[in-house]
């Protein structure tokens, strides 16, 4: 079954400083109604760029892109009636509550006065914020402040939502919950393009993911698709020095492709193609020599074995501080 | 654009609920002012002969101080827009299906609105004080609806500064430099007829000294500050005002909504 493209964007470029920086280089991309794209890539790759092209804040140099088939360069202002942005810097007025910040979205969306109380209600108790609606948004957690900014941009239901970094800078549990969020919104059916810098993330919200470096699109697939562009499964093996010679020999054995022994960290591994079977074969095989291996396992490649493939580089910044300061902010955006 | 003006209340709602969620806001806003009264009351208001028998100082002085405050609306008004900028408020509100001018509007009606508290917490300072607009309820509220429209002209200049700057911070400081020398190179605190020559012409046709001559007109007094040639702007003060007005909003609104529109889009 074919299913209709919600998001489709066409080499998009995108300079700054009269050229001189080149955020976006010909970046295409699209999503599929009701599935949910994870754009990956490291700081200043083009995500937040991406972002905010399709959702109307900045108008690309060329290129073509439309949201819900409604084009967003020539027609911006229905764009915006069918989307919702939360961004990686939560957009509400922190001066307000968050019951305040709601009914006034509401009422900018164009809820009579009495809808608005009733959608902001709704969503306070949605995101589990009903205890905190009275209070300013500045005595929120970073992971509350999170929310209440995604249940603003949920007000009217839009059709397609666009989350820029939606847990950087938050702690294990917000991002957590945070996840919990926006699973349950994905179930609803909502098209979705996340961006993120955390490979993590990606896996486990994206249908689909878009690694991105230096403003285009270097791989995309499924998570599974791109950990086989890779390579496959590995099996490896950890155990005492003075074994490790009969190990490697089993290993080579089972696999029967290329070996690689780390003799500091005591580990021996090799690619198989038979799955579990080859674990169960080294585990007897192990057994019959009496070794007692200290690990033995399958290894999948992780996301981080493709962004550094890819990219020859890891995926989040070193600095990641630099991800939390508002100036960074400014030197990415502008 | 049916929603064009509910729009605009809804941003200028906000703003007041600010006022309410953090009154200290309103507290030194209004606070300032009232000092300045005090100040300029006891430290020059001995000092300063007005040249006319049975008018004191005071009644001289509250014109100008009032036209200095509603001067500094465009101080708030570009803060408060730089603000929203920097913490990416302005993004939200950009991404939503709202008239492109009901921001700028919203906002810039709420600064004048808030000027309506402060106007009439300083009036009554000024009233304890000594202050006696002689001129009748009529004249008095008129004289007030000027200063509102005055500010509310003030901060479509701030709607360009605070779009224009890139923090907060530079918003406040640029805004001293510019409207702190204007509201002192006037009639406004002292006879002009003290300044350098090239001041006084200078004095003469700056909007603020137009505006004080003519709020003292209608609090009652005779034009007597800043007149240094029987100009037309001196001789014609809120005729002069009312001009100004327009222009001021004729260059900024213009400008305004459409830096507001092509902010983020560069």
């Amino acid at each position: 079954m074919r299913r209709v493209k919600s998001v489709i964007a066409e080499n998009l470029v995108k300079t700054y400083d009269k050229g001189k920086v080149r955020a976006l280089n010909g970046l295409s991309l699209d999503v599929e109604e009701g599935t949910v794209l994870g754009v990956l890539g490291p700081n200043g790759a083009g995500k937040t760029t991406t972002v905010r092209i399709l959702a109307t804040l900045l108008t690309p140099d060329s290129g073509h892109a439309t949201v819900a088939g409604i084009d967003v360069i020539k027609d911006p202002d229905r764009v915006r009636e069918v989307i919702g942005l939360s961004g990686q810097y939560a957009a509400v007025d922190e001066t307000l509550t968050g019951w305040d910040n709601l009914v006034m979205f509401s009422r900018l969306y164009h809820l009579s006065p009495s809808h608005s109380k009733k959608r902001a209600e709704e969503l306070l108790e949605q995101f589990s914020l009903t205890d905190a609606a009275k209070r300013p948004i500045r005595t929120y957690s970073g992971g509350m402040r999170r929310r209440l900014d995604l249940a603003a941009s949920l007000i009217v239901k839009p059709k397609i939502l666009f989350l820029d970094e939606p847990t950087t800078g938050l702690d294990p549990r917000g991002r957590q919950e945070m996840w919990g969020v926006i699973e349950g919104l994905v179930k609803d059916g909502t098209t979705l393009l996340l961006t993120t810098q955390y490979l993590e993330e990606a896996d486990q919200l994206a249908d689909e993911i878009a690694v991105i470096d230096n403003g285009t699109v270097i791989a995309r697939g499924t998570s599974d698709e791109l950990k086989r562009q890779v390579g496959g499964e590995r099996l490896e093996i950890v155990a005492e020095t003075q074994d490790l010679k009969k190990v490697t020999a089993i290993v080579e054995k089972i696999s029967g492709g290329k070996v690689l022994v780390e003799e500091s960290a005591r580990r021996v591994s090799a690619p198989v193609s038979t799955g579990s079977k080859a674990l169960i074969d080294a585990a007897r095989a192990l057994d019959d020599e009496s070794i007692h291996p200290l690990d033995i396992g399958l290894k999948r490649p992780s996301l981080d074995d493709v962004f550094i493939s890819l990219t020859g580089h890891a995926a989040e910044d070193k600095k990641e501080e630099e991800v939390v300061d508002p100036r960074a902010r400014k030197r990415k955006k502008k | 654009m049916k929603y064009a003006v509910s729009d605009s209340l809804v941003i200028t709602k906000r703003q007041l609920l600010q006022l309410i969620r953090v009154p200290e806001v309103l507290i030194f806003s209004t606070i300032q002012p009232v000092m300045f009264v005090l100040l300029f009351r006891y430290v020059f208001g001995g000092s300063i002969s007005t040249g006319i028998p049975g008018v004191d100082y005071v009644q001289l002085l509250m014109p100008g101080i009032f036209v200095q405050t509603v001067a500094f609306t465009l101080a708030g008004t570009a803060v408060g827009l730089a603000e929203d900028m920097q913490k990416g408020l302005i993004d939200r509100f950009r991404s939503l299906p709202i008239s492109r001018a009901a921001v700028v509007f919203g906002r810039t009606l709420g600064d004048g609105a808030l000027n309506i508290v402060v106007l009439s917490v300083m009036g009554l300072a000024g009233f304890l004080v000594g202050w006696r607009p002689s001129s009748g309820l009529f004249n008095v509220v008129l004289g007030f609806v000027f200063l509102l429209l005055f500010g509310f002209s003030m901060a479509w200049v701030g709607v360009l500064i605070g779009l224009s700057v890139k923090s907060a911070r530079v918003a406040n400081a640029a805004v001293f430099i510019a409207v702190f020398p204007l509201t002192f190179l006037s009639n406004a605190f002292a006879p002009t007829t003290g300044m350098p020559k090239a001041l006084q012409y200078f004095a003469e046709w700056n909007p603020v000294s137009t505006m004080v001559a003519g709020c003292r007109e209608l609090f009652g007094l005779q034009n007597i500050f800043g007149v240094t040639a029987n100009s037309w702007p001196s001789q014609n003060p809120l005729e002069m005002s009312l001009i100004y007005m327009v222009i001021i909003m004729a260059i900024f609104i213009p400008l305004s909504v459409r830096k507001y529109i092509n902010t983020a889009s560069k």
